[in-house]
């Protein structure tokens, strides 16, 4: 598949930071791609310099082949819809949509033909005529993707559009983002903090953390598989257990848990002494056979879950998540448990 | 918290002030309307003296001052505008360059030099270069202290205007001139238009820069009221004066009405 952006060897000074070092990275044509990871870890400048707001202070950045590092925003075919979606409030919801084309010379019938046509793929036909700030926020965010979209972009940018909504349209949103993708073909890049937009729209995601790329996979390759600590501790909930991992093969490692069962897990043989394991709480269940025995200590009730939070005899926390269901049968709050780790579950971290 | 109306003394205080402001200007402008010539006793409610500014004998004269006074203001108030607006322009967008907290000085010192000092200045360096005075150097004059006048509102709602904007047209294909003219522009129309009626308003009303640079024969309206004055107060003088009031109050109330409409939306 054809790369529609490709980032090479790309790095970010402010001043006397490095706001990315040395980052690389590949986006296919077609594909929806989100940048996740928390606030300052570099994800919105990686935007912006796609965009061409802010200038490489090293490295290409390739659009469908050709570098576009040193041209000005005007001269990119990407658009971006931005957070707070800067809407230019002196002009009509059509217009605004009709902006981009208007710059770039369509007359005035075709891009009026083509924002009615955005506009009605938004569902804001009937808003045509109102100013931006007679929409309310999911309308405004409606008109910024219709602006962003209707030059036909080769790539779309979006950075962190969902943010200022609320809840319950935010869910509606992901669903239609995804949708609007898959329906014109573009190339979308998403920027967010947000582990759950990430996981349920993205075909891939690219974890960042302190300006650089920490794993880029598949939503269940990064939340089955994180290749670190910082992935598996960011992206959903995790137990973290201090383990000795002792080489047995080539391609098996055998850990020693805390009270002193053993485990074998396929890793390289460079793992060895005193490492991280991380095991997902929904991989855990109660087994009168576990290999892992812990102090309950107390159950929380989330309604369709129950958390029950355990101590380990080395003192390490683990937290247990099960279905609640009318038949389970609960230890009491202070009570021995026995826990056993579904097959496959525990991974080894490069810390 | 006790409202301010109950510290002691705040009413006598306040009508003191209140007196000190405005009572003269409410004496000239009732006083215009008199029918009587003496400028201290009232003769009853008359138009005479307004009918007086305009074919009375000092007419030609006052006529000539209030369309230099106009013309002066509008082109000092507009040029002054143009150089402030890519002034705040620098001084908002331009990032952080060399010299920036020394351009702000520069650009705001004429508020803190005495305006006498000015003129003086003015009157030295324009002998000095050779230009002569007349209506070309109070343009100059004009222009160069209007400047700050017009910056501050223009700077202020610069200020208030979100950079994605520009952002937001550069990336739909705008150049920078374009995105300038298209988003810009229109958002920093409210300080643009409130600088230019304040630069207008300081330029019509300007008297001791304007003295000294006027050269001999050349009059603007303060200018011509002031010597006018000097043989002594007439009623048509009260008359001027009011009409010069009317015509500031409604500039600075229309320059306050666009920037709270303008504040209202972003």
């Amino acid at each position: 598949m054809a790369n529609a952006i490709e980032i090479i060897e790309v790095i970010k000074r402010f001043g006397a930071t490095t706001a990315l070092e040395s980052l690389s990275l590949s986006i296919s044509d077609n594909e929806f791609f989100t940048l996740l990871g928390p606030s300052g870890c570099g994800k919105t400048t990686l935007l912006r310099m796609i965009a061409g707001f802010e200038a490489v202070s090293a490295g290409e950045i390739r659009l469908f082949g050709q570098n576009i590092a040193n041209l000005p925003p005007d001269r990119r075919p990407v658009n971006t819809v931005f957070q707070h979606y800067a809407l230019f409030p002196h002009m009509s919801v059509l217009d605004n949509v009709g902006f981009g084309l208007k710059m770039k010379g369509v007359d005035l019938a075709k891009r009026r033909a083509r924002a009615g046509q955005m506009l009605e793929i938004v569902h804001l036909s009937a808003f045509a005529d109102r100013l931006p700030a007679q929409l309310s926020g999911g309308q405004q965010q409606r008109v910024a993707l219709a602006r962003a979209l209707a030059p036909e972009p080769r790539v779309l940018l979006l950075d962190e559009p969902l943010s200022a909504l609320d809840l319950k349209l935010r869910q509606t949103m992901r669903f239609e983002l995804k949708q609007l993708q898959k329906d014109t073909g573009i190339t979308f890049i998403f920027v967010t903090h947000d582990q759950e937009e990430a996981l349920t729209m993205s075909d891939r995601i690219a974890v960042m953390s302190a300006g650089r790329l920490q794993q880029v996979g598949t939503a269940r390759e990064i939340y089955e598989a994180p290749n670190n600590r910082f992935v598996a501790d960011f992206i959903g909930e995790t137990n973290i257990l201090q383990v000795e991992a002792q080489p047995i093969s080539q391609d098996l490692t055998r850990v020693t848990l805390p009270g002193g069962s053993t485990l074998d897990l396929p890793a390289p043989p460079t793992a060895s002494g005193q490492h991280s394991l991380s095991i997902r709480p929904e991989r855990l269940s109660l087994d009168p056979q576990g290999s892992l025995t812990a102090r309950l200590e107390h159950v929380v009730y989330l309604g369709t879950d129950l958390h029950l939070m355990a101590r380990l005899a080395d003192g390490s926390p683990l937290v247990i998540r099960m279905q609640n269901s009318a038949r389970t049968a609960l230890p009491n709050e202070g009570e021995e448990i026995r826990i056993s780790i579904e097959e496959g579950a525990a991974r080894l971290l490069a810390d | 918290m006790k409202g301010v109306r109950h510290f002691p003394g705040f009413l006598a205080i306040t009508l003191v002030c209140l007196i000190v402001l405005y009572a003269p200007l409410l004496v000239v402008t009732v006083y215009s309307f008199n029918g009587s010539t003496s400028i201290t006793q009232w003769g009853g409610f008359s138009w005479r003296w307004y009918i007086d500014v305009f074919t009375g004998p000092e007419a030609p004269r006052f006529g000539l001052a209030a369309r230099n006074s106009l013309t002066i203001a509008v082109l000092a108030a507009t040029a002054a505008t143009i150089i402030a607006t890519a002034a705040s322009l620098a001084m908002v967008r331009g990032g952080k360059f060399r010299g920036r907290n020394a351009s702000f000085a520069l650009i705001n010192l004429p508020l803190m030099v005495p305006e006498i000092v000015t003129a003086v200045a003015m009157l030295i360096f324009f002998t000095m270069i050779g230009i002569k005075t007349g209506y070309g150097t109070i343009l100059i004059a004009h222009i160069a202290f209007c400047i700050p006048f017009a910056y501050l509102p223009i700077a202020a709602r610069l200020q208030g205007i979100e950079p994605f904007y520009e952002e937001a047209a550069r990336d739909l294909y705008a150049s920078r001139a374009r995105a300038f003219a298209h988003v810009l522009l229109p958002l920093m129309a409210p300080g643009v238009i409130s600088g230019w009626l304040l630069a207008f308003i300081i330029s019509l009303d300007d008297f001791i820069i304007t003295n000294f640079v006027k050269g001999a024969g050349m009059e603007t309206l303060p200018t011509a009221i002031f010597g006018s004055v000097k043989q002594g107060i007439k009623p048509n003088i009260m008359a001027i004066s009011t009409l010069m009031l009317l015509a500031s109050a409604s500039l600075v109330t229309l320059s306050w009405l666009i920037n709270r409409k303008g504040q209202r939306s972003p």
